[in-house]
């Protein structure tokens, strides 16, 4: 079976593992596209001296297997026998190799890094009758990958060139041109005990030294806070109590920054949150808002007696160490959100996006402890697609913004929408409900993981916080999921919540917050032992999820999670003692009272203030050769084509897509926002779309804010979503909020989001902020752009009455509707030209709202044939992107445009090309319906500008009646596919 | 077990067509990581068919549940997160536990469909080239798309003059792939004379205009663009891409730029499913 034939020069000094190996290769007659990536990987770093390589997908199983075992287990699972080879070595023997192969790289997971594919194997393994040791002893499985190279190079240049791209160091070791690795599982050693912590005493000095050796984030003045509810107690807090402590009042889980007291600039705000975001909610009362921040994702009316919700979250510190399982386990967590939300929703749909640094970044300028961005947005993609994919849900919307403020501390954000009976939108607890544990084990996994997100990276975070990263399995949430819907069907529990930053303490905290809850620690099902209970306690293994379940349903509802294969495991009960008690056996281990844990927090007053940057308005110069500017525009990353992550990620899963994120002729088109049809007999659907545009944040954070709401409702109103019927997503990404200039940045765009919102009558429903997004690199400390996030959710009366971006019929009419303004602040156009300042956009908020109303009532009634919203480089964009879309002309005047006075450092031809004001969009209008799409305009600020024809080309003309360009739709198609494609 | 009403019903409760008179049964495997339950269910039901959602553990317990059936579906997704390749493991347990079952079903007529991870398993059973395949003779394999990646597309599909006794030869249907492991490769030149001879290669990719596709027409770089495979009988199909997920007038990628149509085209494949398989039953 094998064609092997060389064997590798013995090196007597390695220690072979004490294992059967076994790796499958492909035939060598077959194409290796893996090995064809990795080639092209190296060759962006300079490593062009190999000349193939080949991926072998190795698995070391029990050393005490008899051959005949290990020959069936590969034959029958391991390997293809059309496919692949196989090479069987015995234990501490050298494997041989393949043909002319001159160097091997062996790539394993650390030990107790979660490997999926192990258990896969130790599971099926468990349940046939194929193999099996003597004494009912589980054969133990373990997973590397093989990359075997033919060609010379130094091993110093393969090592630097393996660990760039084969491997991530974080969870992973590398053998090159070395056979020792190892077969070695979790150390085995004692449980370590719960130990009290010597508080009560300690200077500030020591409270602080506290604070950080336990990478606990809690300030001073919460350390003293910690101090004087234990003193008042008259005994030390043990390691699981203060481990609670932070991971409760982190500011991941309490957002006590954004929820504080702030002083700006002499104004006192009591609760900044409640001030802006909730109070927006508050006052628009919208009767279809179900669930609006209290639960783990908003819930809003969707048709008849169902219901949709929403959540966006940020998994922002562990994709810079891990981009891949940082990326996975932020989608997988945001799923576990919705599966959370009342008493669970079906994940209907993902979304995704990225900020990251410059993918074109000069490997040397890469910071030491970074990686480069173009690794960083790889990884992230690959991580969703893995998934979400997996799990079955469309991932149908996002987007990637760069700058070079990410490369050290990217973003990375996940959503996920959910569907869910109506009935299913309250939670409740009662004493005596069992807590009731499902879902994956529990391990070493992101322990830390809340408290390390809220805090600032630098060059050592990758080695010292790699047990801060998890990864995911999406089978096992799966699983899960299918599970849990089964039994929310069946009523079978009363209240659940996920697992999330803090694990058991967080859920469980949250879920007896008004009560009280009993744990005993030591029923939690382990993947390995040796765990301390606090580690048990704050473990953030991923997967999980705690349900309340009343006693007299405890064995049907095992029973429906045994039949999915999944654990289910009673932990304790909720009690109404008002404490959080926590066991491991008969000692108790913590006991802390619910009201100091989730209302002791210390609220101290912040200082916030803001110092607009002076910059010279650079006005919109005038562009000399706007066919070229366009171009680049096209290709520039913020703009050009995702098609390459799109296809990447299955969207179209579950049957229900309706507009697709590319559309067109040619599919190449960039949609505005996605449609889905949720439920078989009706036609209701959702539109799904975002904004964000760091770039104003920097200049104008009140304007960035608003423009960020106003761009996210334009591109679901253009594929049809009902402006009355949107809720939004507030997702803040920020600098250090101790510093008063970042807080004073924050204010402002919070004060903007409430205003926006209340003229728009788009509710929050859902949003979470993510603090601290610095980076240090030596002295500097480099802090991301004030980045928000706004994602929105429309409901689509119809689906039959959507439509996409694309030009659909020579000789139809164009119209522009919204009023261009002299805003280039922030602009691409300006961007290109290196220049800085300007007017930021923002959305007129007495007129946008009607427009928005008026383009909608057009649309529904089906008067429009194609509408797309002007956002990243203006009109010049949007219309070239509308044009080679349908693959056809369009000719277009900018004198027609409808322009607001402009002062005489704008270029009227400029401005008009790439300025980037708010509430604008191209539509196309068949003749016959252009009376009926004028009367319902009437009044808004619109114009025609052009016409679609059959020339496949598309030609602006300036407003003098000169053409300004002139280009082939296959010219603006290749450009905008010509950014980075992977 | 059944299905609790809700967890299936955003697909199928109030679906058109819903009678309590009807005959053909389907039942529809899952496991761990499958994931296109929602949309395979329901194109069997607008289909005509009564279909049933059963996990694989329970028919491996009870392989008396295909008696009664006239339609066996392995729906898409990632069995067991393809872990040790692409439906490997489900194909295992088919193999080792439902082996005879699944040749008898095919033997008096049943009826087979394997979409996406669907056809991954029953070319890893054997069945896709005719039951009782032993292992070792297999000669077809899913291989890694020749692009490296997964790729979610819309394709078009040529149905060829095979075995397959509902696809009629020259249709053309548009229809989405999304997967990774899709590329059709045969152990050496003979397997593929075989399957034309035993006329088995049941849907080739083509461009839209009908003519030979290239990437990304033919979206994984399989021997000679197929795109499904049918059995010597006919009675068992398997493809890559999801019919099922082309139900609607809105499910194509370009409605927006076509005239009114009353249904998907994925709907009329599964349509003739289920006249065939009815037919066959009589």
């Amino acid at each position: 079976m094998s064609t092997v034939t060389a064997e590798l020069d013995s090196k007597p000094r390695e220690r072979l593992p004490k294992a059967w190996r076994v790796e499958v290769f492909r035939r060598p007659d077959l194409d290796d596209p893996d090995g064809a990536r990795v080639l092209r990987e190296f060759a962006e770093l300079g490593v062009r001296a190999l000349t193939s390589a080949r991926l072998g997908r190795g698995f070391l199983l029990s050393p005490t297997l008899p051959r005949a075992s290990v020959e069936r287990v590969v034959h029958e699972l391991c390997a293809d026998p059309v496919l692949d080879v196989v090479r069987i070595t015995a234990p501490e023997a050298a494997p041989s190799v393949g043909q002319g192969v001159r160097h091997r790289v062996l790539v394993m997971r650390k030990p107790g890094v979660m490997d999926s594919v192990a258990q896969t194997i130790e599971r099926t393994l468990a349940r046939s009758a194929l193999a099996s040791l003597a004494g009912g002893e589980r054969v133990r499985a373990l997973t590397y990958q093989a990359w075997e190279f033919v060609g010379a190079l130094d091993a110093r240049a393969l090592e630097h060139a393996a660990k760039r791209t084969l491997a991530n160091d974080v969870i992973e070791d590398v053998w090159v041109d070395r056979e020792d690795v190892h077969f070695t599982l979790p150390d085995d050693h004692a449980v370590r005990a719960s130990v009290s912590v010597p508080l009560r005493d300690a200077s500030d000095d020591e409270l602080v030294r506290i604070s950080r050796q336990g990478c606990l984030s809690l300030t001073l003045l919460e350390m003293h806070a910690v101090r004087d509810h234990f003193r008042a107690l008259e005994r030390e807090p043990t390691d699981c109590e203060l481990e609670t402590i932070a991971q409760t009042w982190s500011e991941h889980c309490k957002h006590k920054t954004f929820a504080g007291k702030i002083d700006f600039q002499g104004e006192r705000i009591e609760n900044l949150f409640k001030d802006t975001i909730q109070r927006a909610t508050r006052e628009l009362a919208k009767p279809w808002c179900i669930s609006v921040f209290k639960d783990n994702a908003g819930i809003v009316a969707f048709d008849g007696d169902w219901d949709v919700c929403f959540k966006v979250e940020t998994h922002n510190h562990p994709s810079a160490i891990d981009p891949y399982g940082g990326a996975g386990t932020g989608i997988g967590g945001v799923i576990r959100d919705v599966l959370g939300v009342g008493l669970g929703a079906k994940p209907i749909a993902n979304t995704d996006c990225f900020f990251v640094g410059p993918l074109d970044l000069d490997e040397a300028r890469v910071p030491k402890g970074c990686m480069h961005p173009k690794r960083i947005l790889r990884g992230v993609v690959a991580g969703v697609r893995d998934y979400g994919n997996r799990m079955g849900i469309p991932t149908v919307n996002g987007g990637v913004w760069v700058d070079s403020r990410y490369i050290g501390n990217p973003l990375v954000y996940a959503g996920t929408v959910g569907l869910m009976p109506r009935w299913a939108a309250e939670k409740s607890v009662r004493p005596g409900d069992v807590i009731l544990c499902v879902g994956g084990r529990t391990g070493r996994d992101g322990i830390h993981g809340a408290t390390f997100s809220s805090i600032e990276l630098d060059e050592s975070s990758s080695v010292v916080s790699s047990s801060a990263v998890q990864i995911g399995d999406p089978i096992t949430e799966k699983r899960v999921q299918d599970g849990l819907l089964r039994a929310r069907d069946l009523r079978l529990y009363r209240a659940l919540t996920d697992c999330g930053a803090g694990g058991l303490s967080s859920a469980i905290g949250e879920m007896g917050a008004e009560c009280g809850a009993r744990v005993q620690l030591e029923r939690v099902p382990l993947k390995y032992p040796g765990l301390s209970p606090a580690e048990i306690w704050i473990s953030e293994a991923q997967e999980r999820m705690v349900l309340a379940v009343p006693p007299e349903h405890l064995d049907a509802i095992r029973a429906v999670f045994a039949a999915e294969d999944v654990d289910a495991t009673a932990i304790g009960e909720f009690t109404d003692t008002q404490k959080l008690e926590l066991f491991y056996g008969e000692r108790c281990v913590g006991t802390l009272d619910v009201h100091f844990l989730h209302e002791g927090t210390p609220r101290p007053l912040r200082n916030a203030r803001f110092t607009p940057r002076v910059v010279a308005d650079p006005g919109a110069p005038p562009c000399p050769n706007p066919g070229a500017m366009l171009l680049a525009l096209l290709r520039s990353p913020n703009i050009a084509s995702k098609e390459w992550i799109v296809r990447q990620y299955d969207h179209e899963v579950q049957g229900t897509s309706v507009i697709k994120p590319l559309v067109g002729e040619r599919e190449d088109g960039p949609g505005d926002a996605a449609v889905l049809q949720p439920l078989a007999h009706s036609r209701a659907g959702v539109a799904i779309g975002c904004g964000a545009n760091p770039r104003y944040g920097s200049l104008d954070p009140w304007a960035m804010a608003s423009a960020a709401i106003d761009e996210a409702l334009r591109n679901v109103v253009a594929v049809g979503g009902d402006p009355e019927r949107t809720a939004i997503l507030d997702n803040f990404s920020w600098g250090n909020c101790a510093n008063p200039e970042q807080l004073g940045a924050l204010v402002l765009a919070a004060r903007a989001c409430y205003a926006t919102a209340v003229a728009f009558g788009t509710p929050f429903v859902s949003g979470k902020d993510s603090l601290n997004n610095e980076f240090r690199v030596g002295d500097e400390v480099i802090a991301i752009p004030a980045t928000l996030l706004v994602s929105a959710l429309a409901h689509v009366p119809d689906v039959a009455h959507t439509t996409t971006m694309d030009a659909k019929a020579a000789g139809n009419r164009i119209y522009l509707v919204g009023l261009t303004h002299g805003e280039l602040g922030g602009s691409h156009y300006l961007g290109e030209l290196g220049l800085e300042g300007g007017r930021v956009p923002r959305p007129d908020l007495a007129l946008a709202p009607k427009q928005l109303a008026a383009l909608h009532a057009a649309i529904r009634a089906d008067l429009v044939r194609s509408v797309h919203d002007l956002s990243e480089g203006g009109l010049a964009v949007a219309a070239a992107e509308m044009a080679f879309a349908g693959r056809l002309g369009l000719d277009l005047s900018l004198s027609a445009v409808p322009t607001a006075e402009l002062s005489a450092d704008h270029d009227p031809n400029a401005t008009r090309l790439f300025s980037e004001s708010c509430t604008r969009f191209l539509v196309e209008v068949e003749d016959r319906h252009a009376g009926a799409f004028e009367r319902a305009l009437a009044g808004r600020d619109f114009a025609r500008i052009g016409v679609v024809d059959a020339s496949a080309r598309l030609k602006l003309r300036g407003v003098k009646g000169q053409t300004l360009l002139d280009l082939s739709v296959e010219e603006l198609a290749a450009a905008h596919r010509g950014g980075f494609a992977g | 077990m059944t299905v609790p009403s809700s967890q299936s019903s955003p697909g199928t409760a109030g679906a058109p067509g819903a009678s309590a008179t009807r005959t053909v049964r389907a039942l529809v495997v899952r496991t761990a990581g499958t994931n296109c339950d929602r949309e395979t269910c329901l194109a069997l039901e607008r289909g005509g068919a009564a279909p049933e959602l059963k996990h694989v553990l329970e028919l491996c317990e009870k392989p008396v549940l295909l008696d009664p059936v006239s339609i066996f579906v392995i729906p898409g997704g990632f069995s067991y997160g393809d872990d040790l390749g692409a439906g490997r493991v489900l194909g295992f347990q088919l193999r080792t536990r439902l082996a005879e079952a699944l040749a008898r079903f095919v033997a008096k007529g049943g009826v087979v469909l394997g979409v996406c991870n669907g056809v991954q398993v029953l070319a890893d059973t054997g069945v896709l080239e005719g039951v009782r395949t032993a292992r070792a003779e297999r000669g077809v394999g899913l291989d890694v798309n020749a692009s490296g990646r997964f790729e979610c597309r819309w394709v078009t599909l040529e149905a060829q003059a095979s075995a397959c006794a509902w696809l009629e030869p020259g249709e053309l249907l548009p229809v989405p792939v999304a997967h990774g492991e899709g590329r059709f490769t045969v152990r050496d030149p003979s397997v593929l004379q075989r399957l034309k001879q035993n006329r088995q290669i049941a849907l080739r990719y083509v461009r839209p205009d009908g003519s030979r596709a290239e990437y990304p027409d033919c979206p994984n770089g399989s021997v000679e663009e197929i795109a499904g495979i049918c059995d010597p009988t006919g009675r068992v199909l398997g493809l890559m891409p999801h019919p099922e997920r082309n139900l609607t007038p809105w499910n194509h990628p370009r409605w927006t730029r076509l005239g009114p149509r009353a249904e998907g085209e994925g709907l009329r494949f599964y349509r003739r499913m289920v006249e065939t398989a009815s037919a066959l039953a009589k």
